[in-house]
């Protein structure tokens, strides 16, 4: 019998860490299925973001590097000007990037630096306990605004694809949600899309991905799948912001 | 080699430059912005790279990328900036990369002024950042000695796997001199092979990890042989300039501009017949303790600390050493405001003919 599925081979063979039903182990898993099918493991860098997603560090197989709170497109930017030809990608929560590493998003984007950026949103500071992000709903409940986000003390979710697509530089920027299997394998075509840009040299690409937090925002994994239909993707609406090459 | 006429920061520049430094990342602020400006069409001259960063944490974070990409990575800045670089330089000593860090120092704190002094001694010795590293920290007091340690900096950066700092005040930054440059060399890459990410060519490995999060058991271990570096450092790596102590009644102890200015003063006050010395730190980490430790005092009659900064900062450092045996007098400037050679010499008088408190 054919074996037609398995466990990527960019990925250590050893036990996720993440809270069962978190979708950053799917997060994870894509981008190494894509990093298998390319046939880049030894050639990527994966730059290790602060927070839940630092837990990467024990699961991807190749290269990687830790990074301060925010600060992956800048170590991605030194790295990647000295090493052109490698394949270098940072995974960032939502905190990370659109929060403390807003201007290193946007100027490593700006400058149209020629990696990628995985963005891992789940609307919350997983690891440190769940408190607001700069992309928690409105209403939401997080330990910081207990009562639920509310816009007239703390603003606006941030919308990091549509802000960061009104820039000249960046080749590819796209948003795909990750609670259904239609969304999963639209994402893992998008990663592998924002990689083959990378290689062929065209610039920076951005991948915002749509996940949960069963443990944070206090449902069980079904539920937050629900939510993100009901919540989640109807303020992070799905979709490819910018495609330089569809442009053209 | 012909000695040529450079500003200071164009001359330290040169300095990495031709010491293998191939990246540069920075942020302007004055007064060291004639480093990046240099940087920024010098290093396409030599096939390296530099980016003008948007702000001083992303600057010193793409040196930090740019050194586990195996190449010698500098940044520069000044006081403000340096604050600001502390959260990077604080993960470079983590994850244990070589990198040289540029002070040309000016008055704080805060904003301060942008005028030269010598206000970010304790910053520059005692705590850069979070979680107790400490850096090499070299201070030279003339464009010449500023090229030197520049260019012999990545290799003890290299050495102890921690990055180094130089720091020179406004003063030798904007001053123009004349320097013999050294050799252009080429760093042996087979060295840093232990941190190096870039994959060398032919080269068959199993992917590698450098993390500045350490399992607990690990990080007191490594926090130990930080510990041991320190101590072999200040067995090992002193740099200090000492005048006139076999007979020196007075010693002053200052670095960088101060010392070039003191010392003036001190060699009029010899002619006068005034027994004056003068013990200058070119590393001001490690620290020449034992200079001050083990001066005469049944001689030595007032130690005299001359720095730009008011209160003095290395006068706590220097008090460790004298141990109460002659009392330490402190004279200077700060916020930006200078001394002369005149004024440094009137000061100087008044205090060893009991003028001064």
């Amino acid at each position: 019998m054919a074996k037609v599925y398995s466990r990527p081979q960019s990925l250590l063979p050893v036990p996720s860490g993440f809270c069962p039903g978190c979708l950053h182990s799917m997060a994870i898993k894509l981008v190494g299925e894509v990093v298998d099918e390319l046939g880049q493991l030894d050639n990527t860098m994966h730059i290790i973001p602060v927070g839940c997603s630092t837990l990467n560090l024990l699961y991807w197989k190749g290269d990687n590097l830790g990074s301060a709170h925010g600060r992956a497109p800048a170590v991605a930017t030194g790295f990647k000007r000295v090493c052109p030809d490698r394949l270098v990608f940072a995974y960032q929560g939502d905190g990370d990037l659109a929060s403390i590493g807003l201007a290193e998003i946007i100027a490593a984007a700006n400058r149209g630096e020629n990696f990628t950026v995985i963005f891992a949103n789940n609307s919350t500071y997983g690891m440190t306990g769940g408190q607001m992000a700069p992309t928690t709903l409105i209403g939401q409940k997080a330990t910081t605004c207990k009562m639920g986000r509310d816009p007239q003390t703390t603003g606006y979710p941030m919308k990091m694809c549509e802000l960061i697509s009104t820039l000249d530089a960046p080749a590819f920027v796209a948003r795909y949600a990750l609670n259904t299997p239609k969304g999963v394998n639209e994402a893992r075509k998008g990663i592998k899309k924002a990689f083959e840009y990378q290689l062929a040299g065209k610039g920076f690409t951005f991948v915002e991905l749509l996940i949960n937090c069963p443990t944070n925002w206090g449902m069980s994994p079904l539920q937050t799948l629900d939510y993100m239909d009901t919540n989640t993707i109807p303020y992070f609406k799905p979709g490819v912001y910018k495609d330089k090459e569809a442009e053209v | 080699m012909a000695k040529v006429l450079m500003k200071g920061c164009e001359a330290v520049a040169e300095a990495a430059v031709r010491a293998g430094c191939r990246f540069f990342a920075g942020y302007p602020i004055t007064p060291q912005n004639e480093i990046p400006e240099y940087m920024s069409s010098r290093m396409p001259e030599v096939g390296g790279v530099f980016v003008q960063g948007e702000s001083e944490v992303a600057s010193v974070s793409m040196v930090y990328g740019a050194s586990a990409a195996g190449v010698r990575s500098m940044t520069s800045s000044s006081g403000p900036g340096i604050s600001l670089k502390s959260e990077g330089i604080s993960y470079l000593s983590s994850t244990k990369l070589p990198a040289l860090i540029v002070n040309v120092s000016r008055g704080g704190p805060g904003l301060g002024s942008i005028q030269p002094a010598q206000c970010d001694y304790y910053q520059m010795t005692k705590a850069l950042g979070h979680g107790g590293f400490r850096l090499m920290c070299f201070a030279p007091a003339t464009l010449q000695e500023a090229v030197d340690l520049v260019y012999n900096s990545f290799d003890y950066a290299e050495r102890d796997r921690n990055p180094v700092l130089v720091l020179m005040d406004g003063c030798l930054g904007a001053i123009m001199e004349m320097v013999e440059l050294p050799e252009m060399v080429e760093p042996d890459r087979k060295k840093t092979k232990a941190w190096n990410m870039s994959r060398f060519p032919d080269e068959k490995r199993p992917g590698k990890g450098l993390s500045p999060v350490y399992p607990e058991f690990v990080l007191e271990k490594e926090n130990a042989a930080r510990g041991q570096l320190l101590k072999s450092w200040e067995e090992n790596d002193v740099q200090v300039e000492e005048l006139f102590l076999e007979d020196a009644e007075y010693v002053i102890v200052a670095y960088g501009i101060s010392a070039r200015v003191a010392k003036e003063a001190m060699l009029k006050l010899r002619e006068e017949g005034f027994k004056v010395g003068m013990i200058r730190p070119i590393t001001l980490l490690p620290f020449p303790k034992k200079s001050l430790r083990n001066l005469d005092y049944n001689r030595v009659k007032g130690i005299i600390d001359v720095e730009l900064a008011i209160p003095a900062q290395m006068h706590d450092d220097i008090a460790l050493e004298v141990m109460e045996r002659a009392p330490i007098y402190d004279y200077g400037r700060s916020g930006g405001m200078l001394f002369n050679d005149e004024e440094a010499y009137d000061a100087i008088k008044k205090i060893i003919t009991g003028g001064a408190q």
